[in-house]
């Protein structure tokens, strides 16, 4: 079991039965996304790998993790929007437990996502994993 | 004009599923697919007719050779040059242009001289040039296009001054389809004494190329577009010009001797084909020019020529798409964004789900981006096998995504 709003996804997408009715729903997700503060796009922020831009916030209080994040690209958005319900307001311990991909599968997104969409994915992942455990 | 059909049933991928829908191929700007004689020429190559070219002196090698150096024959027929011996054999035009720089360019540029390149340049046609600014202090001087996408040659021509040593020019825009009159700009430079190099990348696929009537110095295709391998390519170098040129890349073959003390060079043009070439790509390179000669490069312009006008009509009318590049000559290839704050990755992710493949990025055209103030577009191009069907598959898909980022 993933997060709450994560299992909220899932469920959610157990209605939507074509991709385009999933796409269209990602796509919300990110508009409806607050989106990052444009001092915090910075180098330090950005994740490289992507085929569109992406930046990633993360912040750490009190032992929890969660991230603000943004991207030019309106799916990447929306998968940014999906890796807060999965990664957000977790303790900090439980971030590097969590099996991304496999959330990703139950989905099915993971499987209409092109190569270099996937890559982009990995690297987002990537980034939160790594400033979870350096924080540790 | 032939049955479209027809040529279709030649290039077996096109018959494909890309996730559950027919392929819309549309990315030939990139690359090109390859017919069944090509596939079949390379095969048969490498079953039954493949050995080192140029060093055995047993059957397979002979038999190598004569395949692979039979080409260079093509390659001229196709380019409208008479002597197949100012035909160099590369892997595309990347290397070709390089082969320039270093080859000619770097031993005869001083600090301060100039090379002459238009904003909507290939990488290809720019890096090289870049090596000749940071090493020997060469200047680049840009040439900009109009608002249509349209290089006026004289713009070119005025931009020549006593230090112009080279001009580097496409033939044909990867991103705006743009045209150049190459041939005028040709007749100018000579009389000033300037080289003109020509990126013929996209053009050579698309219509008609003499190289003599065109008056260049070099012009340099490559085979992947050219419904070719990949690897393969050639440049058309003029002999006066091959006779300035010091040997680029040293290896085998482009050698007659070497000693401890000193190398013999190998005749141009095997003075510059270094190492074991693309054999077999370059024999598939052979059989592809001469499919295309067979179907001929007129038909196979007139076809692209109606299809482009298709797809401008059809991509006028959605009111929410900006076309780059509206020159009416222009090639077959449309760049293009969507109002709105859709990424070209998006559009072209929508596009893909619907078995329509295009580019979408800034296609290696930096500086044409920066001019044109876009971050990215998305690039439908068009080949010898697309059709009007695909056009209105690309508006459907189109349609869907502007209806799903709205």
């Amino acid at each position: 079991m993933a997060s709450a709003a994560f299992e909220e996804i899932i469920e959610d997408f157990e209605f939507l039965e074509d991709w385009e009715d999933r796409y269209r729903y990602v796509i919300e997700r990110g508009k409806a996304m607050t989106p990052l503060d444009g001092a915090l796009k910075v180098p330090a922020t950005k994740v490289d790998g992507c085929a569109s831009q992406v930046w990633l916030h993360p912040q750490i209080t009190n032992g929890q993790f969660r991230f603000d994040g943004d991207s030019d690209a309106m799916i990447v958005r929306g998968l940014i929007a999906v890796l807060q319900a999965l990664y957000n307001d977790l303790p900090l311990s439980d971030v590097g437990k969590v099996d991304a991909r496999a959330e990703f599968a139950r989905l099915g997104l993971t499987d209409h996502l092109s190569a270099q969409r996937s890559n982009g994915l990995r690297a987002m992942i990537e980034r939160i994993r790594d400033t979870a455990a350096t924080a540790t | 004009m032939y049955d479209v059909n027809e040529i279709r049933a030649d290039f077996p991928i096109l018959s494909r599923k890309v996730n559950g829908q027919p392929l819309t191929y549309l990315d030939n700007g990139a690359s090109a697919q390859k017919p069944q004689v090509v596939i079949d020429a390379v095969t048969r190559a490498y079953a039954e007719e493949y050995a080192n070219v140029h060093r055995g002196l047993h059957y397979l090698s002979n038999l190598a050779t004569e395949k692979y150096e039979g080409v260079r024959g093509i390659i001229a027929r196709f380019l409208g040059v008479s002597d197949e011996e100012q035909i160099v054999l590369n892997s595309g035009t990347t290397e070709g242009i390089n082969l320039i720089a270093y080859g000619w360019a770097m031993p005869r540029f001083e600090a301060g001289d100039e090379v002459i390149l238009s904003v909507m340049e290939h990488h290809a046609n720019i890096v090289p040039w870049h090596f000749l600014r940071e090493r020997q202090g060469a200047v680049l001087k840009w040439v900009d296009v109009d608002s249509t996408g349209a290089l006026d040659p004289q713009a070119v021509i005025d931009a020549i001054t006593p230090r112009t040593k080279l001009i580097a020019l496409t033939h044909m825009s990867n991103v705006l389809g743009t045209k150049v009159d190459v041939k005028t700009i040709c007749e100018a430079a000579r009389a000033k004494g300037v080289p003109v190099l020509v990126d013929g990348s996209q053009a050579a696929v698309h219509m008609p190329v003499n190289v003599e009537e065109l008056g260049c110095d070099f012009y340099a295709i490559t085979g992947h577009k050219l419904y070719g391998p990949s690897g393969s390519g050639a440049i058309f170098i003029h002999k006066d010009r091959m006779d300035e040129m010091q040997p680029f890349i040293g290896g085998g073959d482009m050698i007659r001797e070497v000693t401890k003390d000193e190398v013999i060079y190998n005749d141009p043009p095997m003075k510059f084909e270094a190492g074991t070439p693309g054999i077999v790509q370059t024999i598939g390179l052979g059989v592809a020019l001469d499919y295309m000669m067979g179907i001929g490069m007129p038909a196979i312009a007139a076809h692209e020529d109606a299809l482009r006008d298709y797809a401008r009509m059809k991509l006028d009318g959605l009111n929410w798409l900006q076309v780059q590049g509206t020159t009416p000559d222009k090639g077959a290839i449309f760049s293009f964004t969507l109002d709105g704050a859709a990424h070209a990755h998006d559009i072209s992710t929508i596009l893909d789900k619907k078995g329509v493949a295009v580019r979408a990025g800034q296609h290696c055209t930096g500086p044409l981006m920066e001019y044109l103030g876009l971050g990215a577009t998305c690039r439908a191009s068009f080949g010898m096998y697309n059709t009007t069907e695909e056009v209105d598959r690309l508006v459907e898909a189109l349609e869907l995504a502007h209806e799903l980022f709205a």
